[in-house]
């Protein structure tokens, strides 16, 4: 069977794939392909049910489904097909790449990819926690699918391991959905997700939130039957003597999401150990020619939105790349993170990138910052630009345009550095 | 006699702890906000807060199992466990295409709850 | 099912199933017991996979004999069940002067035994074998005969062997006591009756001890020796291309670190005795220990591999060496007690010892001309070539499916493992038939997928699908209270 031949293929059809996707038809790509492992396209959006999408991009205040249903609608409207339950096995050095699913094996020969494969969750085994290994245990993720696509209560009396967004959102979930949500732990001594959601999905239910906290064991043999929560000091060690069994039959955890990099990994993309994701430049383009990363698994976002609109750049250079040759390898500069930024994207720029085309530097700070701070943008060691925000939080992304004026000192540079530094600090300097 | 009470603004990401006093239905002395949003938040967070609130419905012959839904507007906090419990006990048949009404006008509040996404019928049937 | 058993192996571990093949080459009425849901639910499903060289064991003893003639036989028979294996030798780690002479020691009894081809390697020597290796190496002692295997495929592969040769397979049939005719034993109450029988086998792991007492033999206890360990990411496998083991000093046995079969990283296990059999937990201290243990033989081994820990138990018997044996009294019974470490090893040939001892002591061991001794694995997608999986795609359209993204299982290969001789009725059988859920994202992603095929497969309800059997369920309750 002859391959199929493809200008633009994108690999996820979550906000990240449908997006890039859309855009690349939209910039005169001629067939763009969607491959989808699921039996429907949305990515994780279907089983996001709750609202906070499409502020930005559709000035809406949407749920997970509407948004994915409206850029279902955009990137058919396009002429952008999507394949689903199909599985990609392998991408080859000419993008040759080879799939699976429906009954048969696929073979696609694409000249330019969009990698929009998304993030997954940390699991327990990665957590280490001590104790037995019962059935109980679930990401807040899994659990998520399982009660909102497939109609399954997982348990009956919850205890969420980690803040982070997706465990608060389903501590709301199942409190709504008549189970107990007895506790949730986390083990910084703030809350990981966003403020919202502490409001209206663990205050609102008066779930006990327990910050500089962990779950130091499991117990129960078949079934989760306990776990016990421990206090913890500043670098994160269990305290003894503050330890405490709760009873409850499920664990859920929403420890982390990390970049979904397997894809990427089997076809030779370089990663960036900061990100755990796509190691790219402001084309949002990958170290292999043709080969673009978009969405979350180039480093994970905080709003569906930002995902959306960096994914439809790495969609209209993908286009670009199929119609014509991709433009020739420049020396890139790389982009470091500097004090208090934990990772910054893209990693490495062309010297023309804040002259001819806005390029965005995404980037998080390692630490919250609850009070004025000035993002700074240095060009070797003289300060390019700066920018004031009220605060600055690691679960809120931070972006900042190169600005045209300051091109030509930015071309020269063999190294820009991004920091997040007090106003206070920045006033003196 | 005034009672105190500290509410975390959600009208943007940043989040101010906002303190207030509230007596005889009134609210006064706000205190925290960087914005003046923050001060019409206050009043109606504290006197009668509202949610904008999702959840799911039963569908049947459809090709998923549960149908996704959502108020159309927020609705009074209070009534967010009532509803969801409600709504546990609906079925609905596909084909449904978003926006249409669920179920209307829920625990008097006013607010229909709609669907949030289309659902086809199951193939084969 | 017949009147009278001529044998009843009591445990379907790797010994227990690997008996009842060798067995099976005799026309002989054979029954196998298991308490669990599944064979290889006790310490065969939880050790460190390894086939030992044999200079560890001391000469003379069972364990050597039997660790010799065992690891001898593991190419013929894991080509015959199709189950992999890799001898690709292992080392032994020296890290002082002293060890060097420890390691001269090992290379003497490893002689005595019978180990061939083994040598001293210098320290850079053994860098280009494994350039992650510590700094502080002074040596190591190759032996060209270690492997690696998978416990849980051999004890399958056995078992279905078995069972394809005539053996009935009893599961969740739990053993509580003996019928005594006399001083002879002749048969087996357990909770799903009694079975009589002419012969019993004890192949019963850690509770080896209690049956023993049943049967009136009072010396010998089994304490449970739990070992914990880590599994790292396939993309450890960097740092980790050999088998290491740690060199044994007077105070400590160390920490091994290995690579897998399966190309995963394994390190541990530590050695704790505890008193409950049933404690399969992982400590807090205890993974302290096999990580600062594995660091000193590869310091850049990181922790943010990890993908998963889990505890074997050792059955530790009163005795240093296996106890292997008909007792006097009562007769008609045949012990297999303490087989720890080289246990696996020597499972092969301690099931062709059981054949010499039965065979001795009277049991009438006429060929079985019917005697097949091949056994066919479930088809394992990710490693076949285009065309191979071209054609089982056209056999049979679900293995076009994938269902585990991580270890590329397709749902054609659960269906297998469903449907198969001994079939999976649990997701850990699922897990040890097939690779499911063994990768990075540890079933996150199979989970919901999986709950459905089970249920098809085993004509149950999502809410009666479990993890380990009993009640290891996954699910509560629909979301909601209308049915569809």
């Amino acid at each position: 069977m002859r391959p199929l031949k493809v200008d633009v293929l994108v690999i996820g059809s979550g906000p990240a794939g449908l997006a890039a996707a859309t855009q690349a038809r939209r910039d005169g790509a001629g067939r763009v392909v969607i491959l989808e492992r699921n039996r429907e396209a949305g990515g994780i959006l279907p089983q996001c049910i709750h609202n906070g999408f499409g502020l930005r991009v559709f000035g809406r205040d949407l749920t997970g489904p509407e948004y994915a249903q409206r850029w279902k609608q955009q990137a058919a409207d396009a002429g952008v097909t999507v394949l689903t339950r199909t599985m990609v096995l392998s991408i080859a050095p000419e993008l040759q790449v080879s799939a699976m699913g429906n009954g048969r094996l696929l073979d696609i020969d694409a000249k330019a990819i969009v990698l929009a494969t998304g993030c997954r969750e940390r699991p327990r085994g990665a957590l280490s926690i001590p104790g037995t290994r019962p059935a109980g245990i679930y990401t807040a993720g899994t659990a998520q699918r399982l009660v909102n696509i497939e109609g399954f209560m997982p348990g009956k009396r919850f205890v969420i391991l980690g803040s982070g967004d997706i465990g608060m959102i389903m501590a709301r979930r199942l409190t709504l959905e008549g189970s107990q949500v007895l506790a949730m732990a986390e083990i910084l001594p703030y809350v990981s997700g966003l403020k919202r959601n502490l409001v209206q999905c663990v205050r609102d239910y008066d779930i006990p939130l327990y910050t500089s906290t962990t779950i130091t064991e499991i117990r129960g043999r078949d079934r989760v039957e306990s776990v016990v929560l421990c206090a913890v000091d500043d670098r994160w060690r269990p305290i003894a003597g503050t330890e405490r069994a709760v009873a409850c039959d499920t664990l859920l955890l929403s420890v982390g999401l990390i970049p979904e990099i397997e894809l990427a990994r089997l076809a030779s993309v370089s990663l960036d150990p900061l990100t755990g994701g796509a190691l790219v430049d402001e084309h949002l383009s990958t170290n292999v020619p043709g080969i673009y990363a978009a969405g979350n698994m180039v480093h994970v976002y905080d709003l569906v939105d930002s995902v959306s609109e960096s994914a439809q750049r790495a969609g209209r250079f993908a286009a670009q790349a199929a119609l014509r040759q991709p433009p020739p390898r420049e020396e890139l500069i790389p982009v470091v993170a500097g004090d208090n930024v934990h990772h910054v994207v893209p990693q490495r720029l062309r010297p023309r990138a804040a002259a001819s085309e806005q390029a965005i530097l995404e980037l998080r700070v390692s630490r919250p910052m609850e009070e004025p701070v000035a993002v700074r943008l240095f060009a070797d060691n003289s300060l390019v630009h700066s920018e004031r925000l009220r605060y600055s939080r690691p679960s809120e992304m931070i972006s900042l345009a190169l600005q045209p004026e300051h091109a030509q000192r930015l071309a020269q540079a063999a190294q820009l550095l991004i920091e997040v530094i007090p106003m206070a600090l920045h006033k003196e300097s | 006699m005034p009672e105190e009470r500290e509410i975390i603004c959600v009208t943007c990401p940043m989040g101010c702890t906002l303190r207030a006093l509230v007596e005889g239905g009134e609210v006064s002395q706000i205190s925290g906000q960087a914005c003046k949003r923050g001060v019409a938040f206050a009043a109606e967070e504290i006197l009668a807060p509202h949610r904008m609130f999702t959840t799911s419905v039963t569908i049947r012959n459809g090709t998923l199992p549960l149908l996704p839904v959502r108020s159309r507007s927020a609705l009074p906090k209070h009534l967010l466990l009532p509803a969801a419990a409600t709504l546990r006990q609906v079925a609905v048949d596909a084909p449904i295409s978003l926006n249409d009404v669920i179920y209307a006008d829920i625990l008097g509040s006013g607010v229909d709850i709609v669907a949030s996404r289309d659902i086809e019928c199951a193939e084969g049937k | 099912m017949p009147e009278e058993y001529d044998v009843i192996i009591i445990g379907a571990g790797a010994v227990g199933s690997l008996v009842a093949r060798a067995l099976a080459r005799y026309k002989l009425r054979l029954l196998l017991l298991d308490k669990a849901s599944d064979v290889a639910e006790g310490t065969t499903k939880a050790n460190t996979a390894i086939v030992h060289a044999g200079y560890d064991a001391i000469p003379g003893t069972h364990k050597a004999r039997l660790n010799m003639a065992g690891s001898r036989m593991y190419d013929t028979v894991c080509a015959e069940l199709d189950v992999e294996f890799d001898r690709c030798g292992s080392y032994v780690v020296a890290l002082s002067e002293t060890d060097l002479a420890t390691l001269e020691s090992l290379i003497q009894r490893g002689s005595r035994n019978g180990v061939p081809g083994m040598r001293i390697l210098g320290a850079d020597e053994t860098r280009k074998r494994e350039p992650s290796i510590t700094d502080a190496v002074t040596g190591s002692l190759y032996a060209p005969t270690g492997g690696l295997v998978d416990p849980f495929q051999l004890c399958i592969g056995a078992a279905e062997s078995a069972v394809l040769n005539g053996v009935q397979l009893l599961l969740e049939t739990e053993a509580t006591g003996f019928v005594f005719e006399g001083e002879r034993i002749s048969g087996v109450v357990t909770n799903r009756g009694t079975f009589k029988s002419r012969w019993v086998v004890i192949a019963a792991g850690l509770w080896a001890d209690d049956l023993m007492h049943q049967a009136g033999l009072d010396g010998f206890t089994i304490k449970p020796r739990k070992g914990e360990y880590f599994v790292l990411d396939k993309r450890a496998g960097e740092q980790v291309r050999t088998v290491l083991f740690p060199c044994p000093t007077p105070v400590s046995k160390g920490i091994m670190v290995t690579r897998t079969i399966h190309g995963n990283v394994l390190l541990g296990p530590n050695a704790n005795t505890i008193d409950d059999k049933n404690d399969l937990s992982v400590t807090a201290s205890g993974l302290e220990e096999v990580l600062s243990g594995a660091r000193k033989l590869i310091p850049s081994i990181n922790h943010r591999d990890v993908i998963r820990s889990f505890a074997g138990l050792r059955a530790s018997g009163s005795s240093d060496d296996f106890y292997i044996g008909i007792p006097v009294a009562p007769s008609g019974l045949l012990v297999l007690a303490g087989i720890e470490s080289p246990g696996l090893t020597a499972a092969p040939a301690i099931a062709e010892e059981v054949c010499s001892l039965l065979r001795e002591a009277g049991l009438r061991m006429e060929t079985n001309p019917a005697y097949n001794p091949e056994r066919r694995a479930i088809p394992r997608f990710s490693q076949l070539g285009r065309e191979q999986q071209q054609a089982l795609i056209a056999q049979n359209p679900r293995f076009a499916n994938v269902v585990c993204r991580c270890e590329m299982v397709t749902e054609g290969e659960i269906e297998a493992a469903c449907r198969a001789l001994i079939p999976a009725r649990t997701y850990d059988g699922l897990k040890r038939r097939t690779r499911l859920g063994s990768g990075r994202c540890q079933g996150a992603f199979d989970l919901p997928l999986v709950i459905d095929i089970m249920a098809r497969e085993l004509g149950i309800s999502p809410f009666e699908v479990t993890l380990r059997g009993g009640c290891s369920v996954f699910l509560d309750r629909p979301t909601k209270e209308v049915p569809e």
